[in-house]
């Protein structure tokens, strides 16, 4: 049984004019100790499905969802004291920008004595034993006095590492970090990726990495899934992704790390933005952006091929491991995939 | 409002104000406040002939006679009378003259004082700074109404001696906001531009940075305007202000105080519409600062 | 910390000085001859007018007057009353309890009230019970107390006869002042029913007084809740799995209370201004009616006193305030 087990999670936001898909039909499967990660541009809907997942939304958000399980227990049926008792103790999550993620009232150890109070309980000398415990753990120097800091006195790289110890300090079965480096100084972003690498594999919890950096996942995730907006592209190994990206999309993403894009004088980028509210296109989602496109893509919305392990949402997928078509030729299966009369409208 | 209509191009004022009064009218609050205050102002524009009695017309034969609705009130005199048989709906309408006016008044007199002032702070810092803002902070150490009253004792009670007291007390919020949007935007390019143009420091003031603090001194403005008018009153109910025979609203509750006991009618409806008329700018002024002002929305 | 108060009491220094520049001009810009305007139409001799000029120093330079006047200031003088003839400093300090008292309490029902109802209005926010909350608050906000309070004495005194018309405390009592809080003074004298009379002739004039307050409150909480509830940390919060109640009253709520404190330290200022009002209308024997009482007396060194002390009044509590901010928002502190 897998530890975290998704289907079919769609997000609408009610918004003045109208709801706004935000997430739709995403599907994860996480089992214990696994690294995953969901990379994407802003506004492909990467973190609203987490945030989905632990029940942080507002309630302008609507969530459903086929199935939403995490350890067998369905996150959508349970009553809120029970859910609670998961979100933060089992499933736990740090975000974006840790120096607003931490209240600015309160000390470090009075924020960490709370997470652990609410979810482990303890004498108040345990509980401080184990926040000084988890702050050296996460490298913070001198935690004797560190904790009793208020945030605005901490770094921005300080600052993620006490959410990282405050996530850990339950002793988690998944960590939910959503773009835990991208506020950061780049050489404190390899240190913090460190520090959860080396947390998860310790501690043997999963990790879902959420990035718009491909570069970070190559260092970091065993598994990959690429969303745009608000749907899950492509889902593969990090390596067969690397070597044959499936989605234009992904090949995309790859070819703007400066890594791979050789010795051009600039860049790549992919033309154009993330679809909004009101400009969302016919047929596949990506085409305005897409070099491949064709007339059937503006006109019919694409469904992953049954046989796809990696679930590409195109109609023309890359690299096909089975009849190894270049790019630019209309694979057999795809042609088939035309005719099919479940092809959504 | 048809010109609203019509899409103009941006940038234009025609333009700015289409999109201002697309935020303003998308309060409906705010609607039924400008809605309300412009008949307000219509009656007392039109006082003499809309009220139907003479507002210091005693009637011996009438006194304290109730409203129309009680039985033995008469349609000779709607709301009833107080206890020297004066209409009370005559006195209501000749009083927003007064109301509306005073206040008016004060609103400009302060704002006018405290727009120069800000901008000679906000422009030239240094020592005119610091002793315009001393002078705002001693104003605004008193309670405004003591204050008021205070200046009302050195000047001896009456209207204009209200209208400068109150003037008085509502001066350090325009300086303290001029000053504050003048600072903001000194060091903007176009303000530096126009400087490089040669401009002069009164040019540069008025004509340059003036119009870009005007927003939220526009919003200041209705604010006052509500405060004024419930300060008028206070000073009217205390004697302080404007004096009787005067049909002035906070007058009017102060003479009727005595009866109220015997005739609610005098003492209710004097209040009721200073309340409403306070609350109807008020509104106003949210949808205002909602329109006009980003940085001072309150979601 | 300390030096926090010190450094705010330094700049208090300016406005201070600026104070008693009003006070002191007060009397010197009455028009007219002050010694007449104080004699008032009884007239004066020749001598008894020089001998009051003599005594009020106005025969002096008048840096020697204000010099005069600031060592009076700082002895606790303030000159005597034209009508008591007893001291304005006694006069304004026998009175203030009373000003005091019926403060606390009209605060205590705006905060009580408007805090909460801001709170509850931020979390059902756009919904019927917002509207609502929003509707009266913004009413409140607008009221004229004078009216307000005639209205609630018409129902509750004249229609209902629950509650007195004035004073502090029924006639049937005698109290001996020890602390000249009316609620104390009975409680500390054992009279259980004079303590009941004084809380019965105090919560009318405590509602009048408290409603713009509770308005005011009320409308700031609801709006800088609104504005902290969408801040990370409120997130990170639920994210620790905390209730629902602890994210409100202990994440959100502590850090929307630093732009409240604030804006109910403002209220001190509004709230002696209102007192003016509502002692006047429940004939309540504060220093707001003294300060009427006086100016239509043209008791002028009570009026020039009683601004004097009040404006400091006023100035020491916003430095209160401003050291309760600084208490309870960790980056002015450290």
């Amino acid at each position: 049984m897998a530890l975290l087990d998704i289907e079919g999670l769609s997000v609408r936001f009610q918004t003045s004019s109208g709801l706004f898909p935000a997430v739709e039909n995403v599907d994860i499967k996480v089992d214990r100790g696994e690294v995953w990660s969901i990379v994407g541009e802003s506004g492909s809907g990467k973190s609203v499905a987490m945030l989905a997942t632990m029940g942080l939304l507002p309630w302008t958000a609507e969530v459903t969802a086929e199935r939403m399980l995490f350890d067998g227990q369905d996150l959508q049926r349970l009553g809120s004291r029970q859910r609670r008792r998961i979100v933060g103790g089992e499933m736990s999550m740090i975000f974006q920008e840790p120096m607003s993620s931490l209240n600015p009232c309160f000390t470090v150890g009075a924020q960490l004595d709370e997470m652990i109070k609410q979810h482990r309980g303890g004498t108040r000398r345990e509980r401080h034993e184990r926040a000084l415990d988890l702050l050296a753990q996460v490298g913070i120097p001198d935690p004797a006095r560190r904790i009793r800091a208020y945030p605005h006195q901490l770094s921005g790289g300080m600052s993620q590492r006490v959410m990282i110890a405050m996530a850990i300090s339950c002793d988690p079965r998944l960590l939910i970090a959503d773009e835990p480096t991208t506020a950061l100084d780049v050489t404190i972003q390899a240190q913090i990726l460190e520090l959860l690498l080396r947390l998860q594999e310790e501690k043997g919890m999963a990790l879902i990495l959420i990035t718009h950096d491909m570069g970070v996942v190559a260092e970091t995730a065993r598994n990959v899934i690429v969303q745009y907006a608000g749907r899950q592209v492509e889902k593969q190994e990090v390596r067969s992704l690397f070597a044959a990206p499936r989605h234009p999309y992904t090949e995309a993403l790859l070819s703007a790390l400066p890594e791979r894009s050789g010795d051009a004088d600039r860049l790549p980028t992919i033309p154009g933005v993330v679809p909004g509210q009101h400009d969302r296109p016919t047929g596949c989602l990506f085409n305005p952006r897409c070099r491949y496109v064709t007339e059937h893509c503006r006109e019919v919305a694409p469904i992953p091929a049954a046989d796809d392990p990696a679930h590409t949402l195109c109609h023309y997928p890359l690299n096909d491991p089975q009849a190894a078509t270049p790019p630019d030729g209309l694979s057999p299966r795809s042609q088939q995939q035309d005719d099919n009369p479940e092809v959504r409208p | 409002m048809a010109a609203i209509s019509t899409p103009a191009a941006p940038g234009t004022f025609r333009y700015q104000l289409a999109s201002f009064w697309k935020d303003f009218s998308a309060s409906r609050g705010a609607l039924v406040g400008m809605i309300f205050i412009a008949c307000v102002m219509i009656v007392a524009l039109l006082a003499p002939w809309m009220a139907p009695h003479d507002p210091a017309m005693q009637d011996r034969s009438a006194l304290l006679v109730p409203p129309v609705w009680h039985a033995e009130g008469s349609w000779r005199y709607i709301l009833g009378t107080d206890a020297v048989g004066r209409d009370i709906l005559s006195r209501l309408i000749f009083g927003a003259r007064y109301s509306l006016s005073i206040s008016a008044m004060v609103v400009l007199i302060s704002m006018a004082g405290g727009i120069f002032l800000g901008l000679l702070a906000g422009y030239f810092r240094g020592w005119v700074e610091t002793v315009i803002t001393r002078v705002m902070d001693v104003v605004l150490a008193f309670p405004s109404l003591l204050l008021a009253l205070g200046l009302v004792a050195i000047l001896s009670p009456g209207l204009t001696s209200a209208m400068i007291a109150i003037a008085v007390v509502q001066l350090p919020y325009f300086v303290r906001l001029t000053r504050a949007s003048v600072i903001g935007e000194k060091n903007r390019e176009y303000v530096i531009a126009s400087r490089l143009a040669g401009a002069g420091h009164l040019r540069l003031m008025f004509n340059t940075l003036l119009p870009n603090c005007m927003a939220p001194l526009i919003v200041q403005a209705t604010l006052s305007f509500s405060t004024a008018i419930l300060d008028i009153a206070a000073l009217g109910f205390l004697g302080m202000g404007v004096q009787p025979p005067t049909p002035e609203w906070g007058a009017m509750l102060a003479n009727a105080r005595e009866f109220m006991g015997s005739a609610y009618w005098a003492v209710t409806f004097p209040g009721l519409i200073i309340l409403l008329t306070v609350l109807m700018i008020n509104l106003m002024g949210d949808g205002l600062r909602d329109a006009l002002d980003p940085k001072m929305k309150r979601s | 910390m300390l030096k926090f108060v010190l450094v705010k009491l330094a700049q208090l220094v300016p406005t201070f000085i600026g104070v008693t520049i009003v006070a002191f001009a007060f009397i010197r810009l009455l028009p007219g001859d002050p010694i007449l305007l104080m004699a008032g139409e009884r007239g004066l001799t020749p001598e008894r007018y020089a001998k009051l000029q003599a005594e009020y120093g106005f025969d002096r330079p008048l840096i020697v007057q204000y010099w005069d006047f600031l060592k009076g200031l700082l002895h606790g003088d303030l000159g005597n009353s034209l009508v008591t003839h007893s001291s304005v400093v006694n006069e304004f300090f026998s009175r203030f309890p009373a000003t005091l008292e019926l403060s606390i309490f009209a605060l205590a029902f705006a905060v009580i009230i408007g805090l909460p109802a801001g709170v509850i209005a931020a979390i059902r926010r756009g919904r019927t019970l917002d509207h609502t909350i929003v509707g009266i608050s913004l009413t409140g906000y607008s009221m004229p107390i004078f009216w307000w309070g005639l209205l609630l004495i018409m129902f509750f005194s004249g229609t209902l006869g629950w509650t007195p018309v004035s004073g502090r405390i029924s006639f049937m009592y005698f109290i001996q002042p020890v602390t000249g809080f009316m609620t104390i003074d009975t409680l500390l004298a054992g009279n259980w029913d004079a303590f009941l009379s004084a809380l019965h002739h105090l919560i009318l004039p405590a509602i009048v007084l408290g409603t713009i307050p509770l308005a005011v409150i009320a409308r700031q909480t609801r709006s800088s809740m609104l504005e902290v509830l969408g801040e990370d940390y409120v997130r990170t919060a639920r994210a620790k799995g905390l209730s629902n109640f602890r994210v409100i009253m202990v994440h959100a709520l502590r850090n929307a209370l630093i732009s409240v404190v604030t804006v109910i330290g403002l209220q001190v200022g509004l709230l002696l201004a209102g007192a003016i009002l509502t002692e006047t209308i429940f004939s309540w024997p504060g220093i707001g009616k003294w300060m009427i009482d006086a100016i239509s007396r043209r008791d002028y060194p009570s009026v020039q006193g009683g601004l004097v002390l009040i404006a400091f009044l006023v100035m020491i509590v916003n430095l209160l305030v401003d050291v309760a901010y600084g208490v309870i928002n960790p980056r002015i502190r450290h």
